[in-house]
Formats: structure tokens, sequence, C-alpha cells
């Protein structure tokens, strides 16, 4: 018998699968065609404090092993969230979920994590402070570890809840914002988000995004990012959410290697739906292989 | 929504750029309207592509060669198996047809119209089908249309055949109750400022999921923000904002 158990910030995990923000939904489109108890937890689509669209459209670009996307934040906003997806969530997940927020100042963000703070099913704030696609939005505060800090400081002012800073890959020196957020008052590190990308299409000879840009991700990633939990589990003390590319067992002992936690898996949700279970059903099968007996004890192992 | 490993039947040209690919597997959950979504071997996304036809467990679709993707689709084989995302989307409201529906289908969109056009005949109903398309070498289906028994007017850009013009130039051939339709969006955006009842719309975005998840195909209509895969892709020409 093998353990798949995990843990992140003292809350108990029976499998590190932690489907990412923005590739699941408020999971009840998944429910249909799985039991998502199954999973570790989920991350819900990035909330705000005001409905929002998001970018125009087309707003996604095919690529070699991956997409680029720049949906941006669209949601109903926290009101809504609370009054229409949650209740909705809860019918299908009976686990701690993981509360993905977005804001587009300071004030934003402290507004959305007050709002939803209440929430009992909330087990883990995760604070994207990386979202490449909104302009003049969430990419300030994660390119800057003042920027960063700030709103990490700021948030974990107004919950009793763990805080999980999102960091974007989309910087020099990803070492330094993680230890900003640490220092600031995190309690774990989640990456990567999406790396900022670009198609042209020949026929038109314009970009394929009416944006231009937008958030690469998909199994090309995963070398980026197995490569930034790595520098950033050096540096911190705090637990890490691992994630870019991620699509099979293999993928996932490789983060938890690297020094995460626990890892999430994105864009391999919508090309595949049945992803995250074909994972968890495949890693006790992969932990043997590699002579695994507790995920736990393979955390970091690389270092 | 169902993801399912079919077997291609017969895959064969139809028209100039057009294949019609039958395939076989389990289709207990297809609705006329709705789209299904296939793994093309070597490519990331999946396509997109509307039900055509569902007999049994036979899936008819009709597909142009566009880009990398269905180049690759044109070459397969009876026997290929694809894996495909069944009963995505929400279909056509076949309710509210009144005794006379018109079809207006226009090159890519065509294909819709079929399944369509079989339920509404079997459901007692006196469907005309308006078909477009830009030349002659581009026609199909006129045929299998008039053997459901539909009164079937093909317009060509260039005039090449049938009618000379635009699906909407045919409109005042025809006497209808409603109407449904299904092309490019410029087509689209002709038949709502022409039509003189209500209607339905089928639309295309770029698609990350095709179910819902992603938000990638979302569009705004007067009753909120809809994603075309799941909310849609049929909208009601009242919701629609031009
Ligand atoms: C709901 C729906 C139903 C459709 N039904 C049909 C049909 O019955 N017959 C048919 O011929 N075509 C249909 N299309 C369009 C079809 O999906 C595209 O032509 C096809 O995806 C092109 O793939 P490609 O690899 O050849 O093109 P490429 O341009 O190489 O594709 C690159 C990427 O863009 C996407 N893409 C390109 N064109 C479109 C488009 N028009 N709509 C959405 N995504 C696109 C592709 O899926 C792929 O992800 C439908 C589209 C949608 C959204
Ligand atoms: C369509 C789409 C929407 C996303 N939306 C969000 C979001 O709202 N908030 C967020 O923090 N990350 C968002 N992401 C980033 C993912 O959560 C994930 O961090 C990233 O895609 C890398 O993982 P992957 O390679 O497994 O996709 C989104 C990604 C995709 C593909
Ligand atoms: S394509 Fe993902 S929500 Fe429509």
């Amino acid at each position: 018998m093998v353990s798949l158990k995990t843990n992140l910030c003292g809350i108990e995990l029976d499998n590190p699968l932690i489907p990412a923000s923005g590739t699941f939904g408020f999971g009840y489109e998944f429910a249909e065609i799985y039991d998502i108890n199954m999973l570790g937890s989920f991350s819900f689509k990035g909330t705000t404090k005001d409905a929002g669209f998001g970018n125009p459209t087309p707003r996604i670009a095919e690529c070699k092993n991956g997409l680029i996307n720049s949906v941006g934040l669209q949601n109903p906003g926290v009101h809504k969230v609370l009054e229409n997806e949650l209740p909705k969530l809860k019918a299908c997940f009976h686990k701690p979920v993981m509360a993905n927020v977005s804001g587009f100042s300071v004030e934003d963000y402290v507004y959305t994590v007050k709002m939803l703070d209440s929430e009992p099913q909330i087990g883990w704030f995760e604070v994207n402070v990386s979202c490449p696609n909104v302009h003049g939005g969430g990419m300030s505060f994660g390119t800057s570890p003042e920027a960063a800090a700030e709103v990490t400081r700021a948030v974990k002012a107004v919950t009793n809840k763990p805080v999980i800073v999102k960091l974007s890959p989309n910087v020099t020196d990803i070492v330094a914002i993680a230890k900003a957020c640490e220092e600031a008052g995190a309690d774990g590190i989640s990456l990567i988000n999406t790396l900022l990308g670009m198609r042209i299409d020949l026929k038109s000879k314009k970009p394929v995004i009416a944006n231009k840009m937008g958030g690469f991700s998909g199994p090309a990633i995963k070398p980026v990012a197995v490569r930034m939990v790595y520098q950033v589990y050096e540096a911190v003390k705090i637990p890490i959410v691992g994630g870019g590319g991620v699509e099979s067992a293999e993928d996932v002992i490789e983060m938890m290697l690297a020094g995460a936690s626990a890892v999430q898996v994105g864009a391999a949700n919508l090309v595949d739906p049945m992803a995250c279970p074909k994972i968890i059903e495949d890693l006790p099968r992969v932990m043997e292989k590699y002579g695994i007996k507790d995920l736990k004890d393979i955390i970091g192992g690389a270092h | 929504m169902k993801d399912i490993i079919f077997t291609i039947e017969t895959n064969k040209k139809i028209a100039k750029n057009t294949y019609e690919m039958v395939l076989l597997g389990d289709c207990a959950d297809i609705k006329c309207g709705q789209f299904v979504n296939l793994k093309i071997e070597g490519f990331y996304l999946r396509r997109p592509i509307s039900v055509c036809n569902v007999e049994g467990d036979r899936l008819t679709l009709i597909y142009k060669v566009v880009g990398q993707g269905t180049e690759v689709m044109a070459k397969m084989e009876k026997g290929e198996e694809i894996l495909t995302l069944t009963g995505l989307g929400n279909g056509y409201d076949i309710s509210k047809s009144g005794d006379k529906p018109l079809l207006v289908g226009g090159g890519a969109g065509v294909p819709p119209m079929y399944q369509l056009c079989r339920e509404l005949v079997k459901m007692g109903k006196a469907p005309s089908v308006i078909l477009g398309f830009n030349s002659k070498d581009e026609v199909f289906y006129e045929n299998e249309f008039k053997a459901l028994g539909a009164n079937v007017i093909v317009a060509t850009a260039d005039g090449s055949y049938g009618v000379k013009g635009f699906v909407t130039d045919a409109f005042q051939m025809v006497d209808y109750t409603y109407f449904y339709t299904c092309g490019p969006e410029p087509m689209l955006k002709a038949v709502y400022n022409k039509s003189v009842t209500s209607g339905q719309f089928s639309f295309e975005e770029r698609m990350g999921c095709g179910f819902g998840a992603c938000m990638g195909c979302s569009c705004k209509t007067k009753y909120g923000n809809k994603r075309i895969c799941k909310d849609g892709p049929v909208l009601e020409k009242e919701e629609i904002i031009w």
C-alpha cells in the first residue's frame, strides 16, 4: 500500500491533486462526469470584487503542447459567487476548496477576501498576483517584491485562513518575490501561473488573440515550472503548490521532488476532462515503479 | 457529456475542400444542434464540429479543410479511432418552429441543418431550406435535404448554381413561421437584419475546453454573458447584441 496523502498549510489532503484556477470553473461541470471528491481539492475560478467579462474574443490560441488564453478575469463578482456558484459547488464537493482571488487594487483583494472569509468550505485563499491578462491589473503586483508583499500583508490582516500567494513566472527573480511574500506573512506559495506568450496567424498576418498576447500554459511550460519550484523551495520555508504543464502521475512526482507539497493541474483538464481522475488512479502504480511508498517523503527530494 | 472512442466508417470528399465523415460509436447523448469535440493526433486542443446527423450508433460530421487539424482529418481512413467528447452545447429548441420553419445554412454552417430538418419533417412540419455557398463546386447535400421532403433553394455568391447572391436574396421566395440558421458571422448578421420572424442562431468561437470550464468562448448577450460551448452554440434572436 502506498500513501498519497499530503498536507498543505495544516490541512490534510487525500492526494496532492488540485485542479488549477480557471480550468475547473466552480467544479460542477466536472461533477457531471466524475465524483470530484476524489480530488485533493480544487482552486475555483479567479474571483474579483466586481463582475467582469474579461478580454475580447478570440481569447484562446492553440500552440504546440499548450495553449494561450487571454480569458482575463471573467467571473460574476464575489457577491454572485457567494449567491450562485458556491451553493452549487457545495452540492457536489465536500472538502475544503481553494478560493482563488484577484484584484485591480490592494483594496479589491481585501474586499474579496473579507467577503469570502466566512465561508466554512474555503480552506485556503490563493491570491493571484500574477494574472498577466488584465491591463494594469494583477501583473503589477506580481512583478515587484514590494507590491506582492503589500497585497500579502493586506490580505493576511483580514483572514485567519491560510493565504497562499500565486506568483507570476514573468519576472527576472522569482526567488526575491517568493521571499518577500513569505516575510509578509504568506502561508504558502503557488507557482507557476501562465507565461506571457503570443501567436500570429499566417492567413490574416495578425495575432490570433484579440488582446494580442496571453498566458501560455500546458505541457510545454513544465520545465520552467519545475525550475521555479526548485528555486523557490531552496529559498523559503513555507509549503509550495507546484503547477505548470502537469498532465501525468510522473509529472506530479517530478513537481513534488522539486519541492511541491501539492500539485496543480490546469490546461490538462480542458483537453481531457478526466485528466485528474486518471492521474490519481495511475499514481500508486508509478510510485511503486520508482520505489516511493509515501508521497510526503519525496517533497523536495531532488535537493 | 461523454468522452467516447468512435471508429471511422467512411471519410470522403463531397465538395471542394469539404468532407463527410461517418463515425461509429455511442451516440446516445447527442442532440440536434449540438457539437462534438474531436481529439486529433498531434494537436493540443480538440476540434469542435457540429452534429450533422445521428442515426443509431452512426454519427455524421461534415467539415471543411481550413487548417492543419482538418487537413489531418481529411487524410484519416476507415477503421481509425477518434476520441470524441459528445453531448456538447444546448442544441436547437425545435418546439418553437411553427408549421413552416425556415432553415438557413451557409458553407460549413450547412451540416447542423440536416438533422434539424429531419426532426422537423418527422414532427410533421414543412421546412424550407436555403443553402448558401460561394460557388457551384462547394455545393453539397442539396439532394439529401430534398430526400427529406424539404423545399430546398441553393444560392451561390458567384451565381454559378441556383439563385445568384446570398442566402438572404432567396428570402422572398419562402414563407416562414420561424427560422434556424448557422454559418459565417457576416451571413448570420444579414439573416438577423432581413428576417421578419423570431429564430435561433448557431455561433462559433475559438474554444479551450468546449464544455464550459475555461470561459474561453464567452460572448455578451442581452441576458448576460454566455459561453458559446455550454450556454450556446444556439442563441435566440432576441438575446443577441449586434
Ligand atoms: C460549435 C462549433 C461547430 C463547428 N462546426 C463545424 C462544422 O460542422 N463543420 C466545419 O467545417 N467546421 C465547423 N466548425 C469550425 C471548426 O471547428 C474549425 O474549422 C476547425 O477547428 C479548424 O481546425 P484546423 O486545425 O483545420 O484550423 P487551424 O486554423 O489550424 O486551427 C487552429 C486552432 O483554431 C481553432 N479554430 C480555427 N477555426 C475555427 C473556427 N471557425 N471556429 C472555432 N475554432 C476554430 C481550431 O479548433 C484550433 O484550435 C465549428 C466550430 C464550432 C465552434
Ligand atoms: C483558461 C485558463 C484560465 C485561467 N484562469 C486563471 C485564474 O482565473 N486565476 C489564476 O490564478 N490562474 C488562472 N490560470 C492559470 C492556471 O491556474 C495555471 O496556473 C496555469 O495554467 C499553469 O498550469 P497548466 O500548465 O497546468 O495549465 C488560467 C489558465 C487557463 C488555461
Ligand atoms: S470553450 Fe471552455 S468554456 Fe467554452
